[in-house]
């Protein structure tokens, strides 16, 4: 029901294009057959910078275009059709958004590479099984002009092969985030060691732990109440945008199911003819375009700043987590056995669900934000 | 300033002038203005709003204002309507002619009939109500029995409506008669309009399980209505129900009425109170309160984005359908979520000093939420073929 501004529709247009062609469900499945360690394509992605999407919410004199953080959503909703396996989340959204909100040099150096493709920047903050920023167990202690570090980390996208990983941790009782280099940290000693962490929807993901390992000063990019402020943000942002790729994975499993609902034939007739299908299926297009405006109206939100952003994300990821567990589930259903295929791509579409609804959140963690906001 | 601010500054000043105090308080049930002949104004304040507002045209203001609208354009309803909520302003007229009979009447009228019907609606001269359902025609609507029989320059009408909305407080009726009984079911229905107090018609209200209701039983024996009170052409009338029917299901589904009642929140933290860590003391209804909220931020959203698509001059056509699915469905689990907040204090029937206490009848009520207007089931038939283009 949105109306899209025209840059907005041309952004659209050109994502749909590119991806359906380079990046289609299809290219997934070979980079997973594949078995490429990083779970992407290194070439794509530089392609992908090209095209403008690595810098959407970064201001132009960081070599960013500024469009937005609705106008990210229309292209990872477009990667949610197409399973499209990209840094996108972790580097062009979550990091490139605490780089923002934390400015100075850190934004003018790295801003550009983000921008121009040039680097991954993974975030590092879950430690347990579930998504709990505010609760973190990883240390940091001064050592002379220095920092020693110790704790664990999961469920890290993109986290392997990484340029620089952004860790939280608590200093002197306080939030705090370091901007690490995975080769200067002491990885692959006895002590600290960072290893793939394969998961079912076959993306990159890393966890690490570590032990006294020391960092230099300039490691320390945020600290207190900036460090607070900049990763509210970005998981604000996160979520928002991860609701919109969720979202493009219902729309896309939906569409296959009435495609298949026009052209399977059973008992003589096309399945579709049976009201029952016809009912579920009408029920999950509702869901899907009222969630829809959610995501909307919460990305739209982080773009105006909006006091109300937080909530409006919180309440999209949790609102796209039951609809895309709907969605799969029905595609599957409706399409029977093959369905449960791994030939047909409904299992790659609900795995992937399956992973995103936990990532930055799943909807009991943010209900539980909105009851309390509630004060109930 | 640009002509859009001039706009505001000119709408904020009007309205500080003429919105009576009266009208800027919250408004029950019984304080709705319905206009019409018999209406009684519970005070001087709403027919002055009423008029007032009328004379402007902004009782509609997207209506041209040749037939008594305000020609507005999108941005500036937009303006209009964000000026009265802002000083809490009373709808000046609730009328099924502004919601359900002008927009039928502005895309099948004739000229003549347009200048005749449309000024009366939007000054609120004439209350209209709407002759759809029969006994045997509830969701099958095409297949409404009552006839219509030619008879020179008039049709003789005979037969029964049911669930007429306020067929007893109405002056006209627009009404869905078959005139061509020798046509297919689709094809032999015409809409008439004809004046309640006509000859040969009755009506006698429904009692529903939450009580005294609005709904009547109507009746029509021998009824003369000139032919001139046909909209569209013979046999046309099917088209233009279902067109008239979406603006219905766009009305239910975003009823206020609907939706500004008791919030869920509140009655709960009063009813049942918070815990030490300050949450409800009743973990799995708070569970249950929270998916819903969630649910109602999504319709909320939905609602927003439809307005503004609306007001950028799209017509919603079949999507009316999902709105009204989505709305009442909601709608019917806030109740039940009131219900089971509220406890047993929810459950008082009468009472000293309060003969008719709202939440169980509420809850009842949103029972029909879900059937008037076309079922959820129609509703999910109607986007199945529409939208979806599953065969059927």
């Amino acid at each position: 029901m949105e109306i899209l501004i025209e840059d907005h529709q041309m952004l659209l247009n050109s994502a749909t294009g590119y991806l359906a062609k380079k990046q289609s469900v299809a290219a997934f499945r070979a980079l997973r057959d594949g078995d490429e360690p990083l779970g992407y394509d290194a070439t794509a992605y530089r392609q992908m910078a090209d095209l403008g999407w690595m810098g959407l919410v970064l201001p132009e004199e960081y070599g960013g275009s500024d469009f937005g953080y609705r106008a990210a959503g229309l292209i990872a909703e477009q990667m949610g059709r197409n399973l499209t396996a990209m840094p996108f989340v972790s580097t062009a959204i979550l990091s490139a958004t605490i780089l923002r909100e934390i400015g100075g040099d850190m934004l003018t150096e790295w801003g550009m590479k983000i921008a121009m493709g040039e680097c991954v920047v993974a975030l590092a903050i879950d430690e347990g099984a579930k998504h709990r920023p505010g609760q973190i167990k990883t240390q940091a202690v001064r050592d002379g002009d220095g920092y020693l570090l110790s704790g664990d980390k999961s469920f890290i996208a993109d986290g392997m092969g990484a340029d620089r990983l952004i860790v939280s941790a608590m200093l002197e009782g306080e939030l705090t985030l370091f901007w690490l280099d995975p080769l200067e940290a002491c990885f692959g000693t006895s002590c600290c060691d960072i290893a793939p962490q394969k998961l079912l929807d076959h993306r990159n993901y890393a966890s690490f732990y570590i032990k006294n390992c020391r960092l230099n000063e300039n490691t320390l990019i945020a600290k207190g109440e900036v460090a607070e402020k900049a990763l509210a943000k970005a998981l604000c942002a996160g979520r928002a945008v991860v609701a919109a790729e969720q979202l493009g994975m219902a729309k896309e499993c939906a569409a296959r199911t009435v495609e298949y609902l026009n052209t399977r034939k059973q008992f003589g007739v096309l399945i579709g003819v049976f009201q029952t299908l016809q009912h579920r299926m009408a029920h999950l297009y509702c869901e899907i375009e009222q969630t829809s405006s959610l995501v909307a109206q919460a990305l739209n939100a982080i773009d105006e700043n909006a006091e109300e952003c937080e909530k409006l994300s919180r309440a999209a990821k949790a609102k796209v987590a039951k609809l895309g567990k709907l969605a799969t589930e029905e595609a599957v259903q409706m399409h029977g056995g093959i369905g449960m295929t791994d030939e047909l791509d409904l299992g790659l579409f609900m795995k992937r669900d399956r992973v995103l609804t936990e990532f930055l959140g799943d909807a009991a963690c943010h209900i539980e934000w909105l009851l309390r906001e509630q004060k109930i | 300033m640009n002509e859009v601010e001039i706009f505001r500054s000119e709408v904020k000043t009007w309205l500080a002038d003429h919105c009576p105090p009266e009208m800027r308080m919250p408004i029950t049930d019984d304080e709705i203005c319905w206009g019409g002949r018999d209406f009684v104004f519970i005070n001087n304040a709403q027919h002055s709003w009423l008029n007032d507002m009328a004379a402007r045209g902004w009782t509609v203001p997207a209506w041209p204002k040749s037939y008594g609208g305000g020609g507005l354009n999108g941005d500036k309803q937009k303006i209009l309507a964000e000026e009265l909520t802002n000083i809490n302003a009373r709808s000046p007229l609730q009328s099924f002619g502004i919601s359900m009979l002008g927009p039928a009447l502005l895309e099948y009228g004739s000229e003549q009939q347009k200048l005749l019907y449309l000024p009366q609606i939007a000054r609120g001269e004439i209350r209209w109500c709407q002759g759809y359902s029969e006994p045997d025609a509830g969701s099958d609507l095409a297949s409404v029995k009552t006839k219509g029989v030619d008879d020179g320059d008039d049709f003789i009408v005979s037969g029964q409506k049911v669930w007429t909305s306020y067929a007893d407080q109405a002056d006209w009726i627009f009404c869905l008669v078959r005139t061509e009984p020798d046509e297919p079911k689709h094809k032999g229905i015409s809409f008439l309009l004809f004046d309640m107090k006509s000859k040969g018609v009755s009506t006698k209200p429904i009692k529903l399980i939450s009580g005294s209701s609005p709904f009547c039983e109507t009746f029509f024996d021998e009824v003369r209505v000139p032919k001139t009170n046909i909209i569209g052409g013979r046999g046309e009338g099917w088209t233009i129900a279902k067109y008239l029917l979406t603006h219905e299901r766009e009305m239910i589904g975003s009823s206020d009425l609907l939706f500004g009642g008791d919030d869920v929140c509140g009655t709960a933290r009063d009813a049942i109170g918070l815990d030490d860590d300050g949450q409800l003391d009743d973990p799995i209804l708070r569970a249950e309160i929270g998916g819903f909220i969630v649910d109602e931020m999504a319709f909320d959203a939905h609602m927003d984005m439809t307005k503004a698509y609306m007001r950028a001059g799209n017509q919603l056509g079949a999507r009316s359908a999902e709105l009204k699915y989505l709305g009442t469905e909601l709608n019917k689990t806030r109740q039940n979520l009131l219900m089971a907040s509220g406890g047993v204090d929810a459950l008082t029937w009468e009472d000293v000093g309060n003969l008719a206490p709202q939440a169980p009848r509420s809850w009842l009520r949103s029972k029909g939420n879900s059937i008037e207007g076309g079922t959820s089931e129609i509703m999910l038939s109607i986007l199945s073929k529409a939208i979806l283009k599953i065969p059927s």
